[in-house]
């Protein structure tokens, strides 16, 4: 890299927020996922000018830009896969507006997730996206990559709760889109730019939608002695239209794992626990707990714990939220999948994975968003054993693979970054491609933002264009 | 230059002799603002229309999407129109998955049919957007019309789930997918709600179903003043009460509405009759729900002191709904000259809707208010004839409207206007900061400009 553009980007920032020693870059070669890449700088910007200018500066020096929040995605999008400059947002982590009457909250891209609702919870309302990193994750993350978490179940994925953006395009220019309110006349922006994974713009300012907490909460933890009773359950409450507000399953593989660390009061001898949340109106809350009781024991159902307070309901996702610090007592890494199946084909599904497993010579365990059909079967491995590391990504294909086949999605949360990239063909026939490329064209022609992530780099489906000095600059993955 | 004649015979060699319409009067049937193209094509398949944006992209035609063709109006008229596209026999279920909720349909497809097939499992998709009894469903989705039960399921974005169109350079792509979580690639399916038709063909949409509700009801209270109706519309949004509608309209609303009640049905609600600003709040659940919410709505108009308080009866509830679904459709109709505005303003006050209805004062126009759910406003003006006086009072008292909402930072479009104030105004308002934005998203979607050029937003 230029020494050149780290002087500006010191004069720029101060030396403080500019990081270019190996040592300190280090630190963001990695976030979530199993990827790995290096940028050749990283720095804090304070202000939307900052990062408007940092964008021309890169673009000067025809470097790539990737923005990033905490680091905990789980597909590599906030990875710098052609080096360049890392803008890290977490000093832009200030909420600039609470508009409690309208339910609005404006904030920077750095602010944490769970903090925007800690700052509004006084007047009962909440930012519902809940990813299992709430405590850690950013706004900006979420919006780059469309989160979801539990609750997406009832209360859809980040992209429903977004009214208004501010970008920084990657020739610097600053724009606004939509409205505080988020119904302005036009095509939907925001639908556009949320989970575009930072390939077409920076987001620098998000005006989000706060969410009324719920009058009642009823938390149903199920034991079941069959992961095939578990699954129809899921299935057979899906079918009767019963939508909880959340509906998370652990095998018993995951279940043991879990509670050997956090002791959530998980039986060690259970083949699977499904965790149900129904919310609403007491009265709502009530009848839905208990139809999903009835259709529970109906298949089979050891036991229904229903929790009694606050405080049971804590520690009981406790087991759920804390599930991924257990796992990481067992290998030295671990992978988890995203993949989405109809609903319906569920027990199906949980089948396959198990025999996939067998097939590689892993345990794979299941910890996932049932009620949606999210799939999060998760791959213990070590990846300093190249041999291994190999098996558990041709394990990880296979089980994508079967969820297209199923009719899924390649990915429901985590996003496509440079985890998936090279499978999009799967599900994207080359006029798909076309069109989006188009797209990310319209907005970021030089591909100077995020390069690497979304399209499949492989033959025949051609990286977007890459300018030759661009694909000069920094290490490969 | 090719004739019409030889138009259609290359068409007809397209796509065969059945598909192909150029009579008179088959123009004149899907003429816009007096502008017939010059051939109705009506594919049966995704493959011909994307043959036919091809043969349109090659020979520089402009092309018009069309379902019911009951909102065809919306936005401006094409500054080109040279072929329909009658998408009406594209009408079937693709793949309905009830054990998942989740439904493919083809655009051509009427939501009244496809109700009738998601009823049979006791499921529906709520849309409840005017014109129902003929609207298709990629109408609905193209026209992105308010739909009546947004206070609960949200607009469309918050249920469609995938798309397949036909791009401007003729290819078929897709976006999406069929299960409800999913976010594999750009959403592109959202830009195409509310695009009228200026980003591509819609063929076919892919839908998260929900379950009927098992029983619904609905509250109608009465208020002297419009401070009183509004504190009371604001208390029941504070209450946590889920209302799967919620309407505020002044007396000259209730009028037409209860007119059209009464084309419905003989049963309309005593509270429409008398003068005075009404809330109409609907909920649906089980009875244990009802019974609450009617119960806590009940207080809550007490305390608000409503001059009535009514709680309707399933069938006055439906006929109600049915009428506030309509509305758009029975506004447009309510006079022989109409200017139906919609609104936005990022935020409610008795002030801010105070001010606005000011600005009719004093006025030779008749004009009727309602406050839809989520803040969105519908404003409707209404002259008995065209003379001078009604003429010049509705372009002065609409471009005040305007420019009122804009100082707001609120956003104004005329949903129905005659066609001289409509190229008067340009229906879509002043541009915003993020149109350059949009043009680049029209421009990669359909970079001839093919598509109902001149409709939207900024001329695109």
């Amino acid at each position: 890299m230029d020494p050149a553009l780290i002087r500006e980007l010191k004069l720029l920032l101060g030396p403080a927020n500019v990081l270019s020693q190996k040592e300190d870059l280090l630190l963001y070669e990695f976030d979530g996922s199993v990827e790995k890449a290096r940028p050749e700088v990283v720095v804090f910007p304070h202000t939307t000018e900052h990062v408007s200018r940092i964008v021309r500066l890169a673009a000067k020096y025809q470097v790539p830009v990737v923005g990033r929040g905490a680091g905990t995605g789980l597909s590599g999008g906030a990875l710098a896969r052609r080096g360049g400059v890392m803008i890290v947002f977490a000093r832009m982590n200030r909420i600039l507006k609470l508009d409690l009457e309208n339910r609005r909250a404006v904030v920077q891209p750095g602010v944490v997730n769970l903090d925007i609702t800690r700052a509004v919870e006084h007047a009962g309302l909440y930012f519902a996206p809940d990813p299992s990193s709430q405590k850690a994750c950013t706004v900006g993350g979420n919006v780059a990559e469309n989160s979801g978490g539990p609750h997406t179940l009832a209360y859809g994925l980040t992209t429903n709760h977004i009214a208004a953006l501010e970008l920084v395009l990657p020739d610097g220019e600053i724009i606004r889109i939509s409205s505080h309110h988020g119904d302005a006349p036009g095509y939907d922006l925001c639908g556009l730019f949320v989970g575009s994974e930072g390939t077409l713009a920076l987001v620098t300012e998000i005006t989000v939608k706060l969410s009324r907490k719920a009058e009642a909460v009823k938390t149903l933890l199920v034991i079941f002695d069959a992961v095939g009773d578990a699954s129809r359950t899921v299935a057979e409450m899906t079918a009767r239209g019963i939508t909880p507000a959340a509906c998370e399953m652990l095998d018993g593989w995951t279940l043991r794992v879990v509670e050997d660390y956090i002791h959530a009061g998980f039986p060690r001898d259970s083949a699977a626990v499904l965790l149900i949340e129904a919310e609403g109106l007491r009265e709502a809350a009530q009848s839905q707990a208990a139809a999903i009781e009835e259709i529970c024991n109906s298949n089979h159902a050891r036991e229904v714990r229903t929790a009694r307070d606050e405080h049971e309901r804590e520690v009981l996702w406790k087991g759920r939220r804390n599930a991924f610090g257990a796992l990481g007592r067992l290998a030295p890494s671990n992978y988890v999948l995203d993949g989405v199946i109809p609903r319906s084909k569920l027990p199906e599904a949980l089948e396959q994975i198990h025999e996939t497993g067998k097939k590689f010579g892993f345990e794979i365990g299941n910890m996932f968003h049932a009620g949606d059909g999210n799939l999060h079967p998760i791959v213990l491995y070590d990846q300093r054993d190249t041999e291994q590391f190999k098996r558990a990504i041709a394990a990880a294909e296979e089980i994508i693979r079967m969820c297209i086949s199923m009719g899924g999605a390649l990915t429901g949360e985590h996003g496509v970054g440079m985890e998936k990239n090279e499978l999009m063909p799967l599900l994207f026939t080359d006029a798909d491609f076309d069109l989006m490329r188009r797209i990310h064209d319209a907005f970021n022609p030089d591909s100077s933002l995020n390069p690497g992530k979304i399209f499949p780099l492989s033959k025949g489906c051609g990286e977007i264009r890459v300018r030759k000095s661009v694909q000069s600059a920094g290490p490969r993955p | 230059m090719n004739t019409a004649a030889d138009l259609s015979a290359r068409l007809e060699q397209l796509l065969g002799s059945g598909r192909v319409r150029a009579s008179e009067p088959a123009l004149r049937e899907f003429a816009i603002a007096g502008r017939a193209p010059a051939a109705v094509l009506k594919p049966h398949a995704a493959e011909e229309v994307s043959e036919i944006v091809s043969f349109a992209v090659a020979e520089k035609l402009a092309v018009v999407a069309c379902g019911s063709r009951s909102k065809l109006e919306l936005g401006m008229p094409a500054e080109r129109y040279d072929l329909a596209l009658d998408m009406t026999d594209l009408r079937q279920i693709a793949h309905y998955d009830p054990g998942d909720l989740t439904v493919s349909v083809d655009a051509g497809m009427r939501l009244s049919e496809l109700a009738k097939a998601l009823a049979t499992k006791n499921q529906y998709l709520p849309l409840a957007v005017p014109c129902s009894g003929t609207s298709t469903v990629g109408g609905a989705i193209a026209s992105g019309i308010d739909s009546a039960l947004r206070q609960q399921y949200g607009t469309a974005r918050d249920f469609l789930i995938g798309a397949e169109f036909v791009d401007g350079t003729g290819k078929q792509c897709k976006s999406g997918g069929r299960v409800v979580k999913n976010v594999t690639g750009y959403d592109l399916h959202k830009l195409l709600i509310g695009s009228l038709g200026t980003l591509g063909v819609i063929t076919r949409l892919n839908f998260r179903t929900f379950p009927l509700p098992e029983m619904r009801s609905a509250h109608l209270a009465v208020f002297p003043t419009m401070e009183g109706a509004l504190n009371f519309h604001a208390a029941l949004l504070n209450s946590g009460l889920p209302f799967s509608n919620l309407e505020l309209f002044d007396s000259q609303f209730s009028a037409l509405l209860s007119a059209s009640v009464n084309k419905l049905g003989s049963s309309t609600p005593q509270s429409l009759a008398t003068a005075g600003w009404r809330v109409f709040a609907s909920f649906e659940g089980s009875a244990a729900v009802l019974d609450r919410i009617t119960h806590e709505i009940q207080k809550l108009a007490g305390r608000a002191q409503a001059e009535r308080s009514e709680t309707l009866d399933l069938q006055r509830t439906q006929i109600m709904s049915e009428a506030l679904r309509e509305a758009f459709e029975w506004l447009r109709r309510a006079a022989p000259t109409v200017a139906l505005l919609r609104i936005v303003l990022p935020e409610i006050k008795s002030r801010g809707v105070a001010s606005l209805l000011n600005l009719l004062q004093p006025s030779p126009l008749r004009a009727a208010f309602v406050l839809r759910a989520c803040n969105v406003a519908y404003l409707v003006l209404l002259a008995e004839n065209e003379d001078a006086q009604s003429i010049a009072a509705l372009g002065r008292e609409v471009s005040e409207l305007f420019s009122q909402v804009e100082t707001k930072n609120g956003c104004a479009t005329l949903l129905h206007a005659p066609l001289w104030l409509k190229e008067r105004m340009n229906v879509w308002g002043a541009k915003r900061a993020d149109f350059p934005l949009m043009q680049r998203v029209k421009q990669a979607f359909d970079p001839q400009y093919i598509f109902s050029p001149g409709r939207f937003v900024g001329g695109i």
